[in-house]
């Protein structure tokens, strides 16, 4: 018992000041919001398309990459001769909107809030029922550790629950497997309305590494609705956080970031 | 021939020096490898029809590989099948259980007097029109839907859990037949986060492959990266720098040790001790910074790759490493011990989910699990590759087999991690991150093993004429240990499920491809 105490003592208070205060610094080589410069593509130059895993950059016409795909594994900036191609470690990258995900060198339009009367309903308490459909547990992982002490997702009255029953919504993280198709569609049927959907990381929102798979459906949007899109591979916590957030119209400051 | 060529972990074989058997030389070369001379099965698969499947053209080949632990040898066989049928092994060896049931879904192969041949992951053969259970090709297969082992009785009765679970968890159905709260047997249903991936990687490596292997089990990213990146070296010839090796084993070490103490905070709070549990929850994700200290990313994705690693660490960067692991290690110490302090822990984790050391070795178990009933296996000392070869480290091993024993390997193997971290970063080698590994040698085989945190990791890569995988078979530790979480609830609770389950922690993807 006086070892407990003492290691409480020890281990002191660790719960972060964000967002009232200053977000974790994120590491030096972490690989957040791209910036995108078409500019400086050479004609007919297709490096950058070409090397991408996941097909996530389009060179038919201006340079464009959709974040909803990018596994932020930096094998175009690589490969571009131009640095056409920078990662900032800019953490703020969730949308409302799927097409909002495709970054082309403009300003890239971070989630909004939800509408009013569904704000009211979930602002102060949020619970999501959390469903894997084929995420390799990396997506799945960082959802959970928002609510280890350190995140303490609770404090913005935001909690995973056991039953679909007992909850607002979904947060969905995998491509969505042929083998977990009706599971999904049950667990999403059994939330009462109104209810909201998040997908998180590159998998929900496209498929992923496994987009022309055919034993996946290329994303929670196959299946359900979609209100909040989280891209990364995986998101970093805070990236999932911030959209947490932004849904609920709890981080309103520097909505819109000036991008490239 | 009467046995398989030998050869060791991560070397290139020519195909054509490994033998094809006959098939009653085949299975006689793996019972008596398996039942008399204490080896084990690491892999046992299909290849699709074609000069790889040998005299039968329209059949299939067998490729199995024998490990033997203690000499550090690993041999490699095939036989050559019609394509309909095959003898199991299962009645003499369990340990082939498995793998016999994964290659009569993948290829549509019986294997005569399997008592449980069922689905492994509800998907359609590779060989269209060629179905183990003579299903059309146009069916549907509704995962989880097969005939469960039934206990009948009064008063006996079956519980049903999953695929989704109450936590934030992997899907996966759980069948147990009960007595009251006694549980007789438990049956675990997977597939359902089956991507096929192992399928996809045939014609490889593209662009893609190193993706795959990030995600096969995203929480051993560097464990199966590790696997293939030595498999492609053997295969390409590509010499890899000391520094590259160093760089390796700490990230892969990182790895263990997020994985470990998260999953030691997790059993604390499934016995709601919650000093433990909340202090090891942060702890996890300190490691889980230091790797991403690295790379950038949390989980390692793009620090290893073919030829070498993806991120160099610069000198100020091994300074903060030291002293993050330093603190991490006076914390992680401080946190954990508390459980072996607490007799309401000690309580709850002595003598639950026991399983013995006979019933591990007969099914093959791997990792901490096998380790926890005593037994000697890590690869890291038994076939060691890359840095284990210069640095050797002892095997940790508890002998209850129970939920204690395997949450005791997994602190003294956080100890040794920790302290081979901290080695290695007093004398980073000099030298280069590396360069691209080249072209791959064509018709060969190699076998890749790593000791991820859950066990043994085990990639076959085979090539074809032209250098190209014509099969790239993955063994994920969890696909030899999920039996051994059925074992362990035998006789035990129903209640102490989700404390069983925790202390093996095993993947649902890995196990699924
Ligand atoms: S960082 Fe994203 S866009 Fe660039 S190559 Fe990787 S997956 Fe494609």
């Amino acid at each position: 018992m006086l070892k407990a105490l003492l290691a409480r003592a020890h281990q002191g208070h660790r719960t972060m000041a964000y967002p009232a205060g200053e977000p974790p610094a994120m590491p030096e080589r972490f690989r957040g919001a791209p910036t995108l410069d078409p500019a400086k593509c050479p004609d007919g130059c297709r490096s950058c398309a070409d090397v991408c895993p996941t097909d996530a950059i389009n060179k038919d016409g201006p340079l464009a990459l959709d974040l909803g795909r990018c596994l932020f594994c930096m094998e175009c900036v690589t490969a571009c001769p131009d640095g056409a191609i920078a990662f900032t470690n800019d953490y703020r990258l969730a949308t409302r909107r799927r097409e909002d995900l495709l970054a082309r060198g403009q300003e890239l339009a971070l989630a909004d809030a939800l509408e009013r009367n569904l704000r009211r309903l979930f602002g102060r308490s949020l619970k999501l029922r959390v469903v894997s459909a084929g995420d390799c547990n990396a997506c799945s992982a960082d959802v959970n550790v928002l609510g280890t002490i350190g995140w303490d997702l609770g404090r913005f009255g935001i909690n995973y629950v056991a039953s679909p029953r007992h909850a607002d919504g979904l947060l969905i993280t995998g491509p969505v497997t042929e083998n977990m198709r009706l599971a999904l569609r049950k667990t999403y049927d059994a939330v009462p309305s109104p209810k909201i959907v998040i997908a998180v990381g590159a998998c929900a929102i496209s498929g992923g590494p496994f987009a022309d798979h055919p034993e996946q459906h290329g994303g929670a949007s196959s299946v359900v609705p979609v209100d909040l899109f989280i891209p990364g591979c995986p998101p970093h916590p805070l990236t999932i956080l911030d959209g947490l957030l932004r849904l609920l119209g709890r981080v309103e400051e520097q909505r819109r970031v000036p991008r490239g | 021939m009467t046995a398989g060529v030998a050869t060791h972990n991560g070397r290139a074989l020519a195909l054509k020096d490994v033998p094809f058997l006959e098939p009653s030389q085949f299975r006689g070369w793996l019972v008596n490898g398996v039942r008399d001379k204490g080896r084990r099965i690491a892999s046992y698969f299909g290849v699709a029809g074609g000069p790889e499947s040998g005299p039968a053209a329209d059949g299939i080949g067998l490729v199995a590989v024998l490990a033997d632990d203690a000499n550090g040898r690993l041999s490699v066989a095939r036989a050559s099948c019609d394509g309909a049928s095959f003898a199991s092994l299962f009645p003499e060896i369990a340990q082939a259980h498995l793998f016999e049931r994964e290659i009569a879904e993948q290829y549509g192969v019986t294997f005569e007097g399997h008592p449980w041949l069922k689905p492994v992951r509800y998907h359609h053969s590779y060989r269209p029109g060629h179905d183990a259970w003579g299903r059309p090709s146009d069916a549907a297969i509704p995962p989880g839907v097969m005939d469960f082992f039934r206990v009948e009785g009064d008063e006996v009765h079956e519980v049903a859990v999953g695929p989704v679970h109450a936590g934030v968890i992997e899907p996966g159905h759980f069948r147990f037949q009960c007595h009251g709260e006694q549980v007789f047997h438990l049956e675990i249903a997977l597939g359902y986060q089956h991507r096929g991936v192992e399928r996809a990687l045939v014609g490889g490596p593209t662009k893609r492959t190193l993706p795959y292997m990030e995600t096969v089990a995203g929480d051993t990213t560097i464990g199966h990266a590790l696997a293939y990146s030595h498999a492609v070296e053997a295969l390409a010839g590509t010499q890899v720098s000391a520094r590259a090796h160093a760089i390796r084993g700490i990230a892969l070490e990182l790895e263990r040790l997020a994985n470990h103490v998260g999953d030691l905070g997790a059993l604390a709070g499934d016995v709601a001790y919650l000093p433990t549990a909340a202090y090891c929850g942060r702890l996890r994700g300190d490691f889980l910074n230091m790797t991403a200290e690295i790379c950038g990313s949390r989980f390692g994705r793009g620090l290893l790759r073919p030829g070498g690693v993806g991120f160099d660490l610069l000198p100020a960067q091994v300074e903060d490493l030291r002293s993050r692991v330093a603190v991490a290690r006076r914390e992680v110490t401080e946190a954990v011990e508390l459980l072996w302090d607490t007799p309401s822990v000690r309580e709850r984790f002595d003598h639950t989910g026991t399983v013995t050391p006979e019933d591990a070795e007969s099914v093959g178990l791997v990792g901490p699990a096998a380790r926890a009933c005593g037994i000697q296996r890590d690869v890291r000392h038994d076939f060691p590759a890359g840095i284990y070869r210069f640095v050797h480290l002892p095997v940790m091993t508890a002998h209850h087999g129970d939920v204690n024993s395997r949450a005791y390997v997994r602190w003294l193997e956080v100890q040794q991690s920790i302290s081979f971290i901290l080695d290695q970063l007093d004398g980073v080698p000099a030298g280069g991150p590396g360069a691209a590994a080249g072209a791959l040698k064509p018709d060969s085989l190699v076998v890749s093993l790593t000791e991820g945190w859950r066990g043994e990791i085990c990639h076959v890569a085979m090539t074809d004429a032209a250098g190209r995988f014509s099969r790239y078979k993955i063994t994920d530790p969890s696909f030899h240990n999920w039996i051994g979480l059925a074992l362990a609830l035998r006789d035990g609770q129903i209640s102490d499920f989700p404390l069983c389950n925790k202390s093996f922690n095993l993947s649902y993807c890995g196990h699924d491809l």
